[in-house]
């Protein structure tokens, strides 16, 4: 993995905040994420993608199938080192250190940076210890019963399920199991959390739900989020990346096309393929 | 069917109002009853006959070799059996406690042996790389050691345990076993493992799980039910098996433990080496005490299965 410079400059000390460089203007930045180009093996997923994900902002990656936006955002907390023959072009900064840095631990950043994902994935174990599992992953030594309650009812389950704590994960409905996914990855208060199209095997109701829930937690923590459905997009984020496919130069490379607050996104796209995106006219 | 259809279509195309009418037109309802004289009928009814004789057919060994241990070894069961030495020839009465015993602690032995080694390298075989040599010789290793015949691990472990520490033992039988079930608790955990979702194991390590946590704390504890049922798999079957037994744990008509000392390095009794022991003698009483023994072995075999899946049911359930 190619090491930038700036990276180089930063201390290795653990601590998590570098104070040098460019990104002193751009305080609130949490991730800086920027792809030159994205290998799996000799396929070229992405190329050319920057993206800031910004503190206590809700960023949206939208775009056709195929672009590459899942991709971008499992690169945010390595879960593309599982990939076999993946490789990377560019950096990720979080809170301005290298994360794919040799001497950075992986595991270590997927406690910084938790994930919930397209399905929902719970535990075949009950209710509480899903949500306990990340406090038993840190050897969280204190209230654990606490815990778990703050992390349901910050994900809006816990009246849900306040009786049945000892009941299976997977007993619960598809929008339930989906928000225990959410309680359980916020159970560690994670800087960001990343969510790989988190309703798209939800029905609206329960689709609804978890979007009020984004909404909510974004006061907290900052939140990444893939989706495919623009209007979820245009609902719930603060700055959204559109990205596009390139079929030109043989294969199919996603790309950046264009970013930038929601609002003027979706309303008034500077771009002729964020235009044709938006309004539906597409090939 | 064709000329109405086709008179059918004539005339609608003249009377446009005329389709609408009869969406049915055209469907034979006598095509839909079941008849006797078509032969997908009969050829339906031949088979399930087949196959349901076939089945009772296949039962009929299980069954006789139940009612026949129930018939002759129940008669004779007694709390005596379970508390006392087995009798010399012509002797009366006597038991098999020592041989129970002895089944117990070298099945228990293998299992200490063979479940942590099973597991660990189902875990190698199913965490390792797609296409990794050295799996799939694991993986080739225990296909090839399920159809080990089992005097050859009794051979193996005469010359690996006997030999060497000098003696008969329990612990020379429970190698010899352990080999025997290495291979189905292997597989079996492997299979187990892989049955887990990938969304889970993604999902683990989407939370800043590291490997070992991740197989400890997610595919294990998901895998477990089907883990439990090779292991119990495999003591069913090494608690039957003699052949092994007859080089390496031997016999013996003492209990194990004499002046308040257990003593694992002394031949042992079992009830697989008691049953070829006494069934070929020409005494009634030691005859007789085989299908005692016999009952007895199955029972235990039965009653380890009820807990395994007893347990498997609980850990489904919490």
């Amino acid at each position: 993995m190619p090491v930038t410079i700036e990276t180089k400059e930063h201390p290795q000390d653990g601590k998590p905040r570098g104070d040098a460089g460019r990104k002193a203007t751009n305080d609130n930045v949490v991730i800086d994420c920027h792809i030159k180009e994205l290998y799996y093996g000799t396929f070229k997923a992405v190329r050319d993608t920057a993206i800031p994900v910004k503190k206590n902002a809700i960023t949206a990656f939208i775009g056709p199938s195929g672009c590459g936006k899942s991709t971008v955002l499992r690169c945010l907390n390595r879960m593309n080192d599982l990939v076999r023959g993946f490789r990377f072009e560019g950096h990720v900064h979080f809170r301005g250190r290298d994360i794919y840095h040799p001497s950075v631990d992986a595991v270590a950043v997927r406690r910084f940076i938790g994930m919930v994902f397209q399905q929902p994935n719970p535990f075949a174990t009950s209710i509480y210890n899903n949500v306990a599992f990340g406090l038993r992953l840190n050897n969280f030594k204190g209230d654990r019963h606490a815990k778990v309650e703050e992390a349901l009812k910050r994900a809006a389950l816990w009246e849900e399920v306040k009786d049945k704590l000892h009941n299976s994960g997977l007993s619960l409905s598809g929008g339930q199991q989906q928000r225990l996914c959410i309680a359980r990855a916020i159970a560690t208060e994670p800087e960001v959390l990343l969510m790989d199209e988190p309703c798209s095997a939800l029905d609206p109701i329960a689709t609804r739900k978890v979007e009020e829930l984004m909404l909510e937690l974004k006061t907290r923590f900052t939140i990444a989020i893939v989706t495919h459905n623009l209007h979820q997009a245009q609902r719930v984020s603060d700055v959204t990346g559109f990205l596009y496919v390139d079929t030109t130069q043989g294969g199919r490379t996603g790309y950046l096309v264009e970013f930038g607050e929601s609002k003027q996104l979706f309303e008034d796209p500077k771009e002729k393929h964020t235009k044709e995106y938006i309004r539906g006219e597409f090939s | 069917m064709a000329t109405p259809d086709a008179t059918n279509s004539s005339l609608l195309s003249t009377l446009p109002a005329e389709p609408d009418l009869n969406p049915f037109a055209g469907v034979d309802f006598a095509e839909l009853e079941t008849s006797l004289r078509r032969p997908r009928t009969l050829i339906n009814i031949l088979l399930t006959w087949l196959v349901a004789g076939m089945t009772l057919l296949a039962l009929i060994p299980l069954f006789s070799v139940v009612w026949m241990l129930l018939w002759r070894g129940g008669r004779k069961l007694s709390l005596a059996l379970f508390t006392q030495l087995p009798p010399a020839p012509l002797e009366q009465g006597g038991g098999f406690g020592n041989a129970i015993v002895g089944t117990l602690i070298i099945v228990a032995l293998a299992a200490l042996i063979s479940i942590p080694l099973g597991i660990l390298s189902a875990v190698f075989m199913a965490q390792a790389p797609p296409g990794s040599r050295l799996a799939s010789v694991v993986r080739f290793a225990a296909k090839v050691l399920t159809g080990f015949p089992s005097i050859l691990a009794g051979v193996f472990a005469y010359g690996a345990v006997v030999l060497t520490t000098g003696g008969y033992s329990a612990i020379a039988g429970a190698v010899a076993v352990s080999i025997l079930m290495l291979p189905t608790i292997t597989l079996t955990a492997e299979d187990a493992i892989r049955m887990v979702p990938a969304k889970m194991k993604e999902a683990a390590i989407g939370m800043g799980a590291t490997r070992t946590q991740t197989v400890t704390m997610v595919l294990l504890p998901t895998a477990f039910p089907g883990i439990l049922t090779g292991i119990m798999l495999a003591i069913a079957r090494a608690a039957g098996e003699t052949a092994p037994l007859l080089f390496t744990a031997l016999f013996s008509n003492y209990w194990l433990i004499s002046n308040h000392h257990l003593n694992l390095m002394q031949p042992t009794a079992s009830l697989a080496v008691l049953i070829y022991n006494f069934a070929g003698m020409p005494f009634q009483n030691q005859v007789e005490m085989a299908w005692a023994a016999a009952l007895v072995m199955v029972l235990m075999v039965l009653i380890t299965n009820l807990i395994g899946q007893s347990l498997s049911r609980r850990q489904i359930q919490s």
